[in-house]
């Protein structure tokens, strides 16, 4: 211990092992599944967004699919149900795609779900001001805290989005099998359809992350003696 | 005395807060040193700058001018990542407000700091449990912070703040939440961790049975020390402590 300091150079050298400040990641893991685990209500809340706007993201995709798997067939009787349903086809068509109105519409309330998650997730920081604070009196890095608040946002954004993706495809799936009929299930392309699940997944992943981001870099930056001095 | 090293030394050292429009001097100037080993009150009514210097000397907050020395290196001159290596290997911090985090239980609580410091996991399991059974919860490393009372907790951070064998223990009026028995416990088992493991001690304080137990009293006042007493001085002044106004 007394050789802690440095005369020479006035930084100290944490090449040595036992000059290290680490987190391993499964410990990491283990911190922020908890964090959720307690916090379970809030962290239902967090995500019920996401799980909203990515169902309907999914929905509207493999709404798409099951067109497109009519328009695969060239049954004439299921390109005019479609036509009836409300797809605007030209005779030509043999894709259908969104109208740009509808897309408007998935972007805007991918939008307002990260809007809501960045809310509750700087609600969720001033919280824990006091953890995050303490965290860095016990050597936390600026890094650990990011890294712990952005696993949280992953392991929510992971399962919410993917809660909102099935069920979105299911929905979509039930609605066209009342609508049009068991054909469905023959002319849908499976692959399309769990592509759009997955992509609809991800989508909802990166924006539960984005939305983590400021709210986690101003919890990260935070002076340890600013945070303990949040009463309570 | 000569052998005695400074674990902590402060020079010169002055801090301003901005409270809206008028600059409030906290600190004016405060020069201190601390010898390893002993056991130190810093005194002083609210408001007189001891939580301001306790958190100088912490690495928690950097003064406006002058400089903090622990074991001779300038605090100051340290990145983020050396300050957080000072904080979890150096330092042991213990609060007014225990600041246990709650959602994880007191064993978890203990083992956080050793983890950050590089320790594998039984590793450091086994010392938390150590740890606990020698601040007196050995049968309660499971329970929750909130299934504690205020003095259990309160070891619960003692425990923590030994985690990674110290120099120092930095404690922000650590019987201030506690009655006058816990209060009491507290301060004997901080009393024998500095003489058992020569750990300093450094509290800041207004509690008057803290006095017992101090190698070095340092009293503040206005952003000033006003003086510093050892031991053999203290049997004198703690009789004008009731005179005082």
């Amino acid at each position: 211990m007394k050789n802690w300091s440095l005369s020479s150079s006035k930084k100290m050298p944490f090449k040595h092992p036992d000059r290290l400040v680490v987190l391993p990641f499964k410990k990491s893991l283990e911190i922020s599944w908890q964090s959720i685990r307690v916090r379970f209500v809030r962290s239902l809340i967090t995500t019920m967004s996401l799980v909203l706007a990515v169902s309907f993201l999914s929905f509207v995709n493999v709404n798409n699919d099951i067109a497109n798997g009519f328009l695969a067939t060239r049954d004439t009787v299921l390109r005019e149900a479609l036509n009836r349903s409300g797809y605007d086809l030209s005779p030509g068509d043999t894709r259908a795609g969104s109208s740009p109105k509808m897309r408007w519409i998935v972007i805007l309330s991918l939008l307002v779900c990260v809007v809501g998650i960045v809310n509750a997730q700087l609600m969720a920081v001033t919280e824990r001001f006091r953890e995050i604070g303490t965290m860095k009196c016990l050597g936390a890095l600026d890094s650990f805290i990011l890294r712990l608040f952005l696993l949280e946002a992953g392991m929510q954004g992971l399962v919410g989005s993917a809660i909102g993706a099935l069920s979105g495809g299911l929905f979509s799936l039930l609605n066209a099998v009342v609508r049009f009929g068991t054909v469905v299930f023959t002319s849908l392309s499976w692959m399309e359809a769990v592509g759009s699940l997955l992509f609809a997944t991800g989508v909802g992943c990166f924006l539960s992350l984005l939305g983590v981001l400021y709210p986690a870099i101003v919890a990260a930056r935070m002076l340890p003696v600013e945070a303990m001095r949040v009463e309570h | 005395m000569a052998e005695l090293r400074n674990i902590v030394r402060v020079s010169k050292v002055t801090r301003t807060f901005q409270l809206g429009k008028t600059e409030v001097l906290a600190l004016k100037g405060v020069d201190l040193s601390i010898a390893a080993g002993q056991y130190v009150s810093i005194m002083g009514p609210s408001g007189s700058g001891k939580s301001t210097l306790f958190n100088m000397i912490g690495g928690l907050d950097k003064p406006t001018s002058g400089k903090v020395f622990i074991d001779e290196v300038d605090i100051a001159q340290l990145d983020a990542y050396e300050l957080a290596w000072l904080r979890c290997r150096k330092i042991g911090y213990i609060f007014q407000t225990f600041n246990i985090i709650q959602v994880m239980t007191a064993l978890e609580n203990v083992t956080l700091p050793m983890i950050f410091a590089g320790m594998n996991n039984d590793a450091a399991v086994a010392k938390g449990i150590q740890l606990l059974k020698l601040v007196g919860l050995g049968d309660r490393f499971r329970h929750k912070p909130s299934e504690l009372s205020g003095g259990q907790q309160q070891r619960v951070a003692v425990a923590r703040a030994l985690a990674n064998d110290p120099a120092i223990i930095l404690a922000d009026e650590p019987t201030g939440n506690l009655d006058l028995t816990t209060g009491e416990e507290i301060i004997s088992l901080l009393k024998s961790l500095s003489r058992e493991r020569n750990v300093t001690i450094i509290s800041a304080t207004h509690d008057i049975k803290m006095l017992n137990v101090s190698d070095e009293v340092v009293w503040i006042r206005d952003g000033l020390i006003e003086r510093i007493e050892n031991r053999d001085e203290l049997s004198i002044s703690v009789g004008q402590i009731n005179t005082r106004k």
